[in-house]
């Protein structure tokens, strides 16, 4: 494998119908769709994104809809180091919950996620519907908090891979030879593990494409 | 929220996540609930002031929690321990669903027997084998044609049988034709096979015969030990397992106490009433705490002491995982008593500390005296957890009012028996028997 891929679990936070789904797709396949039915099937995504002299590897996690009941588990938190938390600028309850998940990943999550508010449906304000939460407003809570700040159409394609690519460049890399001690959060290569699927003696999990 | 459903699960403990995911997954809508405010039930992990809050009445402070014991979000303590057989069936399970994806695995280092007093790591392989001081010369070449039999038996071909019928045959006359002495048998029945009492002996051979091929197998998959622990804890697996239920279409309530249940006028189930609202659907699966009723004690009661060490298990090679086994014969008893040890090498303790959990079947009015020889292989005990849980099982079937029940998690050190647990309900409530498909091929498709 080559050594100067970096695989980054990202997980999305949001209230539903803000369009997590949606800025995923079109991030992975440069696609949107109008209608789409809440989450199911596919929930582990990837996509590479190139940054120079490295490849980031994202490992999209979608919340599988665990979130509508504040259902989602520890796991879901766990050794991410990135985060979307996503809202939709024409609901203003949305912000809130985007408030409450920030405050939700400060707790559960590894200390160096880098997290990134993402307010989405930028085009319904070009359509001509009310902007019903401020820039300041988003920009002044991703100040106080450290986080990236976007705002986004899933649906017209508006900023989503700068979403991606402004994390990736937050990232701290590591070189392959620190990957190991795996404090941050970065997956540890690690020979001890197994990969079950695979079996056999010896053989790691670590960095293992199986998506 | 909805109202209708194919199937309701009521506690998010290891059984029920399965069987959720499982059903999701065969394109049944699930709608799983759990009245308490995490996942896990009997089979989650907790954090260690979660620990003092449930079995310590004046909890120390989380400072001096902290101060001795380190992190609090560090440890993630197993309420039932047991481990997972490399080539058992909850690793079949795992793979085929593809919920490896989101848990990782570490083999166990080692796994101990306890004998006259000491512990012995049992064999991994031929040279531990060879150079072992369980058994005498003369014995351990009995012990080599006994494990050639079994490698070598073929259902079909007589001739490998050696005159033993494993239908017929008690296991005690298998021992006897291959002149294994009563030590060995306790090594072959209690840390190979893994049976916690001796019922087994009299007993047809062959669910003995398939125990140690398990068991042979297991090891021969990964090298140190039979034994697969997750990191971070077991409670990884039911939250594993809720996630693809989840992925396929399952709705999630926690911290949602069920209010009512409802019947129709043949005492069918029909569906809960929770702050939600009313869900309906013609099946429920639960645990016993939902269905009390329903259930009844198994007459056996499991004590297990969670202690913490500041040091490795002595006498282990300062092994970071382990399993000790003492086999009741040892000790003067009718059932074994298991010991795991894990450390923050599977992140389920903060580092320099070690987890190790002794648990066996209560047979006096005494039940802490009865862990006594397991307290004094550990070395020093920094703090110690105790507790009590009486085991239960569904009185009826489920076939005629649809409310079908788990069972409690038994004493033994693995997941065979719930995945038996798992494999019987799902049966039960299709009306067919469980084929894992591969997930891999259906997302394929999706991609």
């Amino acid at each position: 494998m080559n050594t100067s891929v970096t695989s980054i679990k990202l997980v999305l936070l949001g209230e539903a119908a803000v369009g997590k789904s949606s800025i995923v797709l079109r991030f992975v396949s440069n696609d949107f769709s109008e209608n789409k039915e809440p989450t199911i099937g596919a929930a582990f995504l990837t996509q590479r994104v190139n940054m120079g002299d490295h490849t980031i590897k994202f490992e999209i996690w979608d919340t599988a809809g665990q979130e509508r009941f504040a259902s989602l588990a520890p796991m879901y938190y766990r050794n991410a180091q990135a985060a979307l938390v996503v809202y939709d600028i024409t609901k203003p309850q949305s912000f809130i919950k985007a408030r409450h998940w920030v405050k939700e990943l400060h707790e559960q999550a590894s200390k160096g996620i880098v997290i990134a508010l993402v307010g989405n449906k930028l085009d319904l304000i070009e359509g001509g519907a009310e902007r019903k939460v401020a820039r300041e407003e988003a920009e002044k809570l991703a100040t106080e908090e450290g986080l990236l700040f976007f705002e986004t159409s899933a649906k017209t394609g508006d900023n989503v891979n700068e979403v991606f690519l402004g994390i990736g460049q937050k990232i701290p890399l590591k070189k392959p030879d620190e990957q190991s001690q795996g404090s941050s959060g970065l997956r540890i290569n690690d020979d001890n593990r197994v990969d079950l699927a695979a079996g056999g003696p010896g053989s790691s999990n670590a960095g293992a494409c199986n998506c | 929220m909805d109202e209708n459903y194919d199937v309701i699960v009521l506690g998010t403990g290891l059984t029920e996540c399965i069987l959720s995911g499982l059903l999701s997954v065969d394109g049944k809508k699930v709608l799983h609930i759990d009245k308490q405010d995490h996942y896990g039930g009997e089979s989650a992990s907790v954090a260690l002031s979660q620990l003092y809050a449930k079995f310590k009445q004046n909890p120390i402070s989380k400072e001096e929690m902290e101060t001795k014991f380190g992190r609090d979000r560090d440890w993630n303590v197993d309420l039932i321990p047991k481990f997972l057989m490399a080539d058992g069936e909850l690793t079949k399970i795992l793979v085929h669903t593809d919920v490896t994806r989101y848990i990782d695995f570490k083999q166990v280092a080692g796994s101990y027997v306890y004998n006259k007093s000491k512990i012995y790591k049992v064999p991994a392989n031929e040279m531990e084998a060879i150079s072992s001081p369980l058994m005498g010369i003369f014995e351990k070449r009995r012990m080599k044609r006994f494990l050639e039999w079994i490698g070598d038996y073929k259902e079909d071909d007589i001739k490998t049988h050696q005159g033993l019928d494993l239908d017929k045959n008690t296991m005690d006359e298998v021992y006897y034709k291959f002149g294994l002495g009563n030590s060995t048998k306790d090594f072959i029945g209690h840390a190979m096979a893994l049976w916690t009492n001796d019922e087994y002996l009299q007993q047809p051979a062959r669910p003995t015969f398939e125990r140690i091929l398990l068991y042979l197998q297991s090891v021969a998959r990964y090298g140190k030990s039979p034994y697969l622990y997750p990191l971070y804890g077991l409670g990884e697996l039911p939250q594993g397992f809720a996630r693809l239920s989840a992925i396929y279409g399952g709705t999630y309530m926690l911290n949602t106490p069920v209010e009512k249940v409802l019947y129709d006028d043949d005492g069918k189930f029909e569906g809960v009433v929770t702050k939600e609202g009313t869900a309906k659907a013609p099946i429920v699966i639960a645990d016993p705490t939902y269905f009390p009723d329903k259930c009844k004690s198994t007459d056996h009661k499991v004590i297990r002491a969670i202690c913490i060490l500041n040091h490795p298990v002595p006498n282990t090679g300062n092994a970071d995982s382990l399993q000790i086994i003492i086999p009741q014969s040892q000790v003067g008893r009718k059932n074994d008593i298991y010991v795991a040890v894990m450390s923050s090498s599977h992140n389920v303790a903060s580092a320099g500390h070690y987890l190790a959990i002794v648990s066996t079947i209560i047979e006096t009015d005494k039940p802490h005296v009865e862990l006594e020889p397991a307290f004094k292989l550990l070395g020093p005990i920094e703090e110690r957890f105790m507790g009590i849980a009486e085991l239960f099982e569904p009185k009826e079937s489920g076939s005629e009012d649809h409310v079908y029940l788990s069972k409690s998690y038994d004493a033994s050190s693995h997941f065979e028996s719930m995945t038996d647990d798992v494999k019987d309900i799902y049966f039960r409530v299709t009306g067919h028997p469980l084929v894992l498909k591969k997930r891999a091929d259906i997302d394929a498709e999706q991609e």
